[in-house]
C-alpha cells in the first residue's frame, strides 16, 4: 500500500496524528475561503485603464489585436484577414456566436464546424474571459469549444467580449466558479501570445508546436 | 539514469576545457538572470509575493497528506484515477501497466523532470513501447541520446551547431543552420507522432487540491497536444506539487515564469481536469494521475524539508556560477545546480553524490533569487556536515580540518602560521600579485590564478582595528 506508507511517513516526519482534528479544520478552512493571496496593484485598475492594460501586455506577448465595435463587424474582418494573409479555409467551434454571422455570401472562404486536424490553417474561437495584467486570455472545453482548435492550426483567431475583461487572475477564477459550480470543465486554457520556444541557443523562435500566429478581435461594445 | 555524479571533478575538468561547451553556456549566462532582474523588476510586490510563496509551501508541507487526499477525492470525483507511488520503480510498472491497458505502441511526452528521475524512457523502450519527446529541447536530446542538462532549457548545453547535425542526420534534408528552419523540421515531424500515439505523458506544475486539476506551463503547446490528441493522458507528478486552492496555485504562477525566464506569464497554462465530458468533441477518454514519492516523504521532518518547497524554476541555477562554469551534465544525475545538489543525494544517496554539496562557493546567489526562498547553502552544509559524519569525505578533507583545528585551538601558533602562509603565498605570487601553482592546490590553480594575500593577516586587523 504506497498511499498508505506514503502518508504514514509524512505525518511521523511532522509528529502528527492521523485524525488530528486540528490540521484537518485548518485544511478546510483554506480550501474553502479560496482567498487571494497578494494581487499586484498593476491589476487592480478601472475599467477604460484595464481595457489599455490588456492590449499593451497582449500586444507584448507577441499576439495581433484588432479593435472592432461590434460582433456585426466581427464577420467581415475575420474574411479580410483570411484573404490577405492567403488562407481560403477556416475552422470554426460549433458556437452560434461564431457560426451565426453575417458571413458574405460571395467569397471562396471554405468554413467547417469541428474539431481541428493536422493540416488546418486557422481556427476561430470565442474567448470566455480576458486578463488585463499579463494580456491572457481564457478558454474552456465544450461541447462548442473543442480544445484541439486552440493548438494545432497555423493561425488562431480568437473573439474577446470587452465585457468580459477582467483585472487579475483572481477574477477570471471566479468567473469560472460561477459558470461551473460543480466542476471544472476537462481544459481550461491560459493563452498569453503564440506558440515558441527558445531551445536552440537560447534564441526565440516563434510558431513551435502551437499556432504561429494569434490574432485578438477585441469587441469593444459587447 | 545511471549516476555519474562521483565522477564529478573529472567531468568538471573536462566541461572547463570543453569550447563548445562553454559557448552555449554564454548563452545562459548572457540571457536568464537579466531577464529575471527586468520581471522582477517590473512587478513592485515581487518580494512580497515571495514571503508569501514560502509561507504559503511550509502551511502546504505541514498538511502535505490532508492536501493530497483531497486532491485525489476530486481527481476521481471527476472520472480520473490517481496512483500512488512510493519509489521509481512503482511509478515505471504503474505507467507501463496503463500503456499495456491501452494497448499502446507510441507514447508522446510532453517535458517532465519526473520522468527524467524515474528514467521512464529507457524503461519503455524496453518493454517495446516508443516514447517520443515533443518538447523541442527535448527531442534534440532524444535524438542524440542525451539528457537533460537543466531543467526548464533542457538543451542548453548545445550549439546551434550540434542542433544542426542532428537534424540533418535523422531528418534526412539538407543541412541548415537556421534555428527557424530547424524548428519548422522538428514541428513537421512531431505533428505525425501527436496523432498517432495511444497515450501522452504531461508532468504538472502544480496539482490543485480544490478542483483535482492539474497544470502545465509551457510556451510551445507540444504539452497540449501530447494531452488532447491521444486517448488517454497520464500526468506524471510528485507529491510536494499539491497546492489548495486556484487562488493558491495563482501565487506560484505570479512567481514561476519570472524566476524562469523572465517572461510576464508563460504562453500556456493549462489546466486539466478528469477524462473529456459527456458531448465533448475532442479530449482524451481516459485520465490517469501518477504520484511519485521517491523519498519526498522521508524529507518532510528532516534538516532538508524546506527544499520541498522547490518549484523548478531553475532560477538557482541561472545565478550559479558553479553551474555557469560546469554546464548541468557534469553534476552526474538529472537535477543539476545547487537544487541538484541538495536533491541528488536524497534521491541517489550521499554516498554517490557527496561531492555535488561540496561543488559551491558558497556565495548565496543561488538563495537570493530562490522565489521560494529555499536557504540552499545552509541545505547543502548539511550534506557535507552528513558526509562528515559517515568519514565519507576524502581523507585529504578530513585531515586538512583535524590540521586546521589543532591550530584553531592554539591561538598562538595559528597566528604564527597565518601569518607565514600569507608571507608564502605573496613570495609565490611573485610582482604580478597572482600565483598560477601553488602545492597541494592544483585543482584551484589548474583554471585560474590565487590572488596573493595583500597585507595583513584577519587576526592582525582584527587587533590593530580594536586597539
Ligand atoms: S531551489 Fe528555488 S530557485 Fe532553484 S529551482 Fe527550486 S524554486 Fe527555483
Amino acid at each position: 500500500m504506497s498511499k498508505a506508507e506514503i502518508f504514514n511517513r509524512i505525518r511521523a516526519g511532522l509528529h502528527v496524528a492521523k485524525d488530528d482534528e486540528v490540521r484537518r479544520q485548518a485544511v478546510r478552512n483554506r480550501l474553502q475561503a479560496k482567498a487571494s493571496n497578494i494581487i499586484p496593484k498593476r491589476a487592480q485598475l478601472p475599467t477604460a485603464e484595464m481595457m489599455s492594460l490588456f492590449l499593451e501586455m497582449a500586444t507584448e506577448s507577441a499576439a495581433e489585436v484588432i479593435e472592432l465595435s461590434g460582433r456585426n463587424e466581427l464577420a467581415q474582418a475575420v474574411e479580410n484577414w483570411l484573404s490577405v494573409n492567403g488562407i481560403d479555409h477556416l475552422v470554426t467551434a460549433n458556437d452560434s456566436n461564431l457560426t451565426e454571422l453575417s458571413w458574405s455570401t460571395d467569397t471562396t472562404l471554405i468554413r467547417e464546424r469541428r474539431p481541428a486536424q493536422v493540416g488546418d490553417e486557422a481556427s476561430l474561437t470565442n474567448a470566455f474571459c480576458a486578463i488585463a495584467e499579463t494580456g491572457t486570455v481564457m478558454l474552456y472545453s465544450g461541447e462548442h469549444s473543442p480544445t484541439t482548435l486552440n493548438f494545432l492550426p497555423d493561425c488562431h483567431l480568437i473573439v474577446v467580449s470587452a465585457s468580459t475583461l477582467v483585472g487579475p487572475y483572481e477574477d477570471a477564477w471566479s468567473r469560472l466558479r460561477e459558470k461551473f459550480p460543480e466542476s471544472m470543465p476537462r481544459t481550461v486554457n491560459l493563452i498569453t501570445g503564440p506558440s515558441r520556444s527558445a531551445d536552440i541557443e537560447q534564441r526565440l523562435q516563434m510558431g513551435a508546436h502551437g499556432p504561429r500566429r494569434l490574432i485578438i478581435f477585441m469587441l469593444h461594445d459587447e | 539514469m545511471q549516476v555519474r555524479s562521483p565522477e564529478f571533478k573529472e567531468s568538471a575538468r573536462i566541461a572547463l576545457t570543453d569550447a563548445n561547451l562553454q559557448k552555449a553556456l554564454g548563452n545562459l549566462k548572457a540571457g536568464f538572470p537579466a531577464k529575471r532582474a527586468t520581471a522582477a523588476a517590473r512587478l513592485p510586490e515581487f518580494e512580497a509575493l515571495r514571503d508569501q510563496a514560502r509561507d504559503l509551501k511550509n502551511h502546504i508541507i505541514e498538511h502535505l497528506d490532508l492536501y493530497l487526499e483531497e486532491f485525489e477525492r476530486n481527481v476521481t470525483a471527476n472520472g480520473g484515477t490517481v496512483h500512488w507511488c512510493r519509489t521509481a520503480e512503482d511509478a515505471r510498472q504503474t505507467i507501463l501497466q496503463i500503456c499495456r491497458e491501452q494497448g499502446a505502441k507510441t507514447v508522446t511526452k510532453g517535458k517532465s523532470m519526473v520522468t527524467e528521475e524515474i528514467g521512464l524512457n529507457e524503461y519503455l523502450e524496453k518493454q517495446g513501447i516508443e516514447p517520443v519527446e515533443t518538447d523541442l529541447g527535448e527531442y534534440i536530446l532524444q535524438l542524440r541520446q542525451d539528457h537533460p542538462s537543466h531543467i526548464v532549457a533542457p538543451a542548453i548545453h548545445l550549439t546551434l551547431d550540434d542542433v544542426a547535425d542532428a537534424f540533418h542526420e535523422h531528418h534526412k534534408r539538407p543541412r541548415s543552420e537556421d534555428p527557424a528552419v530547424l524548428m519548422q523540421e522538428a514541428r513537421e515531424m512531431l505533428r505525425k507522432k501527436f496523432v498517432s500515439a495511444d497515450v501522452g505523458i504531461t508532468g504538472a506544475n502544480f496539482l490543485i487540491a480544490e478542483t483535482g486539476s492539474t497544470i502545465i506551463c509551457t510556451n510551445e503547446g507540444n504539452g497540449d497536444l501530447t494531452q488532447t490528441l491521444p486517448k488517454t493522458h497520464v500526468v506524471v507528478s510528485s507529491i510536494e506539487k499539491v497546492v489548495p486552492t486556484l487562488e493558491d496555485m495563482t501565487l506560484f504562477l505570479r512567481l514561476l515564469a519570472r524566476s524562469a525566464t523572465g517572461q510576464e506569464f508563460t504562453v500556456y497554462n493549462t489546466l486539466s481536469t478528469g477524462p473529456r465530458r459527456p458531448g465533448d468533441t475532442d479530449g482524451p477518454e481516459n485520465f490517469h494521475v501518477v504520484l511519485v514519492d521517491n523519498g519526498r516523504s522521508e524529507m518532510v521532518g528532516s534538516e532538508f524539508q524546506e527544499m520541498l518547497r522547490c518549484i523548478r524554476c531553475s532560477a538557482c541555477m541561472n545565478h550559479c556560477p558553479v553551474y555557469g562554469a560546469v554546464g548541468g551534465q557534469t553534476y552526474g544525475w538529472v537535477y543539476p545546480g545547487p537544487m541538484g545538489s541538495v536533491l541528488t543525494p536524497q534521491m541517489v544517496g550521499i554516498e554517490q553524490a557527496g561531492l555535488l554539496p561540496n561543488a559551491s562557493t558558497f556565495c548565496g546567489k543561488c538563495e537570493e533569487v530562490c522565489p521560494v526562498r529555499i536557504p540552499l547553502p545552509k541545505l547543502m552544509r548539511h550534506w557535507r556536515d552528513k558526509e562528515y559524519e559517515k568519514h565519507l569525505s576524502p581523507a585529504a578533507v578530513r585531515y586538512g580540518l583535524k590540521f586546521w583545528a589543532f591550530f584553531a585551538k592554539r591561538p598562538g601558533l595559528y597566528r604564527l602560521l597565518s601569518a607565514s602562509s600569507n608571507r608564502f603565498l605573496r613570495l609565490m605570487a611573485g610582482k604580478k600579485g597572482r600565483a598560477t601553482r601553488l602545492p597541494l592546490a592544483g585543482g584551484w590553480t589548474d583554471h585560474r590564478d590565487i590572488p596573493a594575500p595583500s597585507g595583513k593577516t584577519f587576526m592582525q586587523q582584527w587587533q590593530e582595528q580594536n586597539r
